[in-house]
């Protein structure tokens, strides 16, 4: 139940995009398509699981001086990791992603948990937590790549969906689409939250 | 001259055209975070160009010197933020020591600079696009002066909005978001100027 608890943390009450305000790069950037944010999403969650395990596993031989450096080599080994996968198995999302698979390493979402949940925490709730706030950030970019990837060119995961008469606004999906968009779906959510509360 | 022309293009390119902040999206923590007064965002700007102008000097080096005379271009991402973090600390000690003043004026900002992506990014895209040393350099140096140039002109657009009377839920980040918007469209203008 537990478990259950530090997953739904990192998918709503903490959520890594909307709640932390964290990891903003790869957020606005690759947000173009839908599909592009949940290859992000995962790729980032994959690397957060395991840096969190891993962190979790040798918080005890790592010592305080050096822990900064520490986890990021964690990190930056398990990007490589991915990065290679990605290369070999998904060739044209790799492409579209770019330079933001080997950015994933300064992602401050992976050093923020590392240091705020997996270093004080047991492996198994560092694997939730990973796996909560991977999910929660797939979900926000998921999002955010579908409102941008609908007006922009209306389509959602390359399927065409607006009436032929809709006339795209391309500067969706160009950069100054992902600033405004995310502006004001985090005052959207400030004001819903606010009336809840 | 070609080789004088090519570099001037480079320097205009990354500092407008594909300026960091607003059409690649590095470096946006702490573009949002430090951009509240115009000191501290020259102060950060300052720190930023001089580590990026020596990072993207130092994984040249390490790229063709140490990595791809070793076949280990796969360790690319483990090397350069490990050179990145030293290299940060490094400087923070150095300026400590030379000068008392500037590390006050920087302080914060230093260690912060490790996990700037714009900083690992710009070494990343100096290899990839295959530039020569003195490009590099140029590369590194325009792309922090691009960062400077948007976080300073944010600051100033900030201390105004701080007396301008924002609807409740868009105070605080989101405003910051839109403000980023309208700028990346200005922005946008300079598209035309390099083929």
């Amino acid at each position: 139940m537990k478990l259950l608890k530090i997953i739904k943390n990192g998918i709503i009450t903490e959520n890594p995009t909307f709640r932390l305000v964290l990891g903003m790069c790869p957020t606005l950037a690759v947000t173009t398509a839908a599909a592009n944010g949940i290859g992000m999403g995962l790729a980032t969650a994959f690397v957060l699981i395991f840096s969190n395990l891993v962190v979790s596993l040798l918080k005890d031989f790592i010592p305080k001086q050096v822990r900064i450096p520490a986890y990021i080599v964690i990190a930056a080994t398990f990007v490589t990791v991915v990065d290679m996968i990605m290369e070999a198995y998904f060739p044209v999302l790799y492409k579209s992603l770019g330079l933001f698979i080997p950015l994933i390493v300064v992602n401050c979402i992976i050093l923020g948990r590392a240091e705020a949940f997996a270093s004080k925490n047991t492996p198994l709730a560092s694997v939730a937590d990973g796996i909560g706030m991977g999910i929660g950030f797939t979900l926000s970019l998921t999002l955010l790549g579908i409102i941008r990837e609908l007006l922009g060119a209306g389509t959602i995961f390359g399927v065409k969906v607006m009436p032929q008469a809709f006339n795209p606004a391309v500067i969706m999906i160009l950069p100054p689409g992902a600033f405004i968009t995310l502006g004001l779906l985090l005052g959207l959510l400030n004001k819903l939250t606010a009336k809840t509360e | 001259m070609e080789y004088l022309g090519k570099l001037f293009m480079i320097l205009l390119s990354t500092l407008l055209v594909n300026n960091f902040v607003l059409s690649r999206f590095l470096g946006i923590c702490p573009f949002l975070g430090v951009s509240k007064k115009v000191s501290t965002a020259l102060g950060m700007g300052a720190a930023v160009t001089f580590v990026m102008a020596l990072a993207s000097l130092i994984t040249y080096i390490i790229q063709y010197a140490i990595l791809q005379a070793l076949g280990l271009e796969y360790l690319q991402t483990i090397a350069f933020i490990l050179v990145i973090a030293a290299l940060v600390q490094f400087v923070e000690m150095v300026i400590q020591k030379t000068s008392p003043t500037l590390y006050q004026a920087l302080g914060v900002y230093l260690p912060l600079i490790t996990t700037n992506c714009a900083v690992l990014g710009v070494a990343i895209i100096n290899i990839q696009e295959g530039y020569d040393l003195l490009q590099t350099l140029i590369n590194g140096t325009g792309a922090a002066l691009g960062f400077t140039l948007a976080l300073v002109l944010m600051a100033g657009i900030r201390e105004r909005l701080e007396l301008s009377d924002i609807p409740e839920p868009l105070k605080g980040f989101p405003i910051t978001l839109i403000t980023a918007g309208l700028m990346s469209v200005a922005f946008l203008g300079f598209q035309g100027l390099i083929k």
